[in-house]
């Protein structure tokens, strides 16, 4: 028989959160600091929404780009919220983020086109490349510039090929933000050498300094040269809708429109008119959540202090890098030893790119309680090496 | 910062004041201090625990009692809630608007415990009209904690 798989596919190793994740689930009594996703409920009131549309048997197809509405309260949100103006038909409803990721790239990319990924970062951009048909080009960002992308590092990678920068601020997993300064500097060096800009803001309402999340879409001729994506996964805890959206030049979102179409249809419904809750009366339960992250992130911060961990200060997102570098291990093999001596499941930072390593992604979405036991785990583990 | 202090303290009293001070970003002595003169201003009035009595074996009978009085001259009604919270079995008196007038929290060691108390000295008081008394059967939440035993996290422990 022939070989039934693409090159492609094969060519392209699992993610290695996943791989992590089977190793994991085979230790009982495992406490993990592995999530990323929120461990608040998604808020009643737009659960009930959801019931709501249910019963009142809206059970339909939306149009492909999402439920006018809907998109209309994404407009406001956007404008109230980063002060970048869109309409509707600039607007498309995917089923998360991570779909309006992969059809915004397979509508931007011809073979040979390269993108350009900051790593560390979340592990579906680089095979998302690859299957459009691009070719990422990875910048390994440093933890003395606190994981930002810095003007020079952008230059350097920089070909006649590049078409495209994906940037992921605040970001996963290393909990860092761009502000202003460093977004504009980056932002010049885009429109002066054409290259377009693919920006996923799914943690913008998680930030933690003074100034809340840029976007980079508002800076002066940066619009017309980029793709947000956004969701509500993570700003109100709803993951398991699958929801996201994506927002840019109508004639990027009519082709991503195509491709929505063809391969999914519409963003599930239900979800569609809980997210218009959500966006309409859900200011308080964002902020809610943003302060209990928040108090989380302090204790952790502290916590490492205690146990001399050394760890810039995210300021974005719900996860912690911590740097392992002086007990001289692999992230692998330190993570694999702490799940084996204390039965404390961390990811190690090298699931997210070659930079990542010698640090470990600690996910403080959860209770204070299981902070402060997982931490114990930490420390005594720490203790004995 | 008083406020965010006494949010957390609501959720969990068992906060040191360092621990407040971590999560908050603030300066312990400065978050001791706060919380001293919350103290001294009986602002936080007490430290209480919340017990789910249902799981102990000894049981516990919880009463809401809808009383009617008739309000005296010059006082109104604080005179009789003063002579009501005297008395120990008494856990809350609420004035109410509506069709009567105090809700009063009892608890007891037994069903007729707090109907004994209801018959022989609440009902006494010459103030008193009349008085109505509902048994709580079983209590889901309280105090904005849920009773139940808590839900497994069911997330997928990497992701």
């Amino acid at each position: 028989m022939r070989n039934p798989l693409s090159k492609t596919i094969e060519s392209i190793p699992p993610s290695g959160i996943r791989k992590f994740f089977d190793v994991v689930n085979e230790i009982e009594g495992a406490v993990s600091l592995g999530v990323g996703e929120p461990d608040f409920d998604t808020p009643w009131h737009v659960r009930d929404e959801g019931i709501y549309s249910l019963e009142k048997g809206r059970t339909f197809y939306t149009s492909n780009s999402g439920l006018k509405e809907l998109r209309e309260e994404i407009c406001r949100f956007t404008l109230r919220k980063y002060n970048c103006s869109y309409t509707v038909p600039e607007t498309l409803v995917t089923v998360g983020g991570s779909e309006a990721i992969d059809v915004a790239l397979r509508a931007m990319l011809d073979p040979g086109d390269e993108v350009i990924i900051p790593e560390p970062c979340y592990v579906s951009y680089k095979p998302c490349v690859i299957l459009a048909g691009g070719t990422p080009v990875i910048i390994d960002l440093k933890e003395e510039n606190r994981f930002r992308l810095t003007q020079e590092e952008l230059l350097s990678a920089i070909t006649d090929r590049t078409k495209i920068l994906l940037l992921s601020f605040p970001n996963n997993p290393t909990g860092a933000i761009m502000e202003r300064e460093d977004l504009e500097k980056i932002a010049r060096i885009c429109i002066e050498k054409d290259i377009f800009v693919i920006s996923d803001e799914i943690y913008s309402e998680l930030t933690y300094g003074k100034e809340r999340h840029v976007s980079i879409a508002s800076l002066p001729g940066m619009k017309e040269r980029t793709i947000v994506i956004n969701g509500f996964s993570k700003a109100f805890a709803m993951t398991g809708w699958r929801l996201g959206y994506a927002m840019g030049p109508v004639e990027i979102i009519k082709q991503m429109t195509k491709i929505h179409q063809f391969a999914i249809m519409c963003a599930p419904t239900t979800g569609q008119f809980a997210a218009v809750e959500a966006l309409r009366n859900g200011d308080e339960d964002i902020e809610l959540m943003r302060e209990s992250y928040d108090q989380r992130r302090r204790y952790l911060l502290d916590a490492f202090g205690k146990m001399e961990l050394p760890c810039f200060e995210p300021e974005g997102a719900f996860y912690m890098f911590p740097s392992i570098k002086r007990f001289n291990m692999s992230s692998d093999e330190f993570a694999e030893r702490l799940l084996k001596a204390e039965k404390l499941a961390v990811v190690p930072g090298s699931a997210f790119g070659t930079s990542g390593e010698g640090f470990l992604r600690i996910s403080y979405a959860y209770s204070l309680d299981s902070l402060k036991e997982a931490m114990e785990r930490l420390g005594r583990f720490i203790g004995s090496l | 910062m008083r406020e965010k202090i006494l949010r957390l303290l609501e959720g969990n009293a068992k906060l040191s004041a360092g621990e407040v001070a971590v999560l908050l970003g603030e300066d312990e002595k400065k978050v001791a201090e706060e919380i001293k003169a919350m103290e001294d201003e009986k602002v936080i009035c007490g430290y209480h625990t919340m017990i789910n009595w249902n799981l102990m074996p000894d049981e516990k009978a919880d009463a809401i009692i809808e009383v009617k009085v008739a309000p005296q001259r010059g006082v109104g009604f604080d005179r009789i809630a003063e002579r009501i919270w005297q008395y120990p079995e008494v856990e809350g008196i609420y004035l109410m608007s509506g069709s009567f007038d105090f809700a009063i929290f009892l608890q007891g060691r037994s069903m007729r415990e707090v109907a004994m108390f209801v018959a022989e000295k609440l009902s006494t008081l010459d103030s008193i009209l009349s008085t109505s008394t509902q048994f709580v059967l079983k209590k889901y939440k309280d105090n904005g904690v849920i009773m139940e035993k808590p839900e497994k996290d069911e997330r997928m422990s990497i992701s």
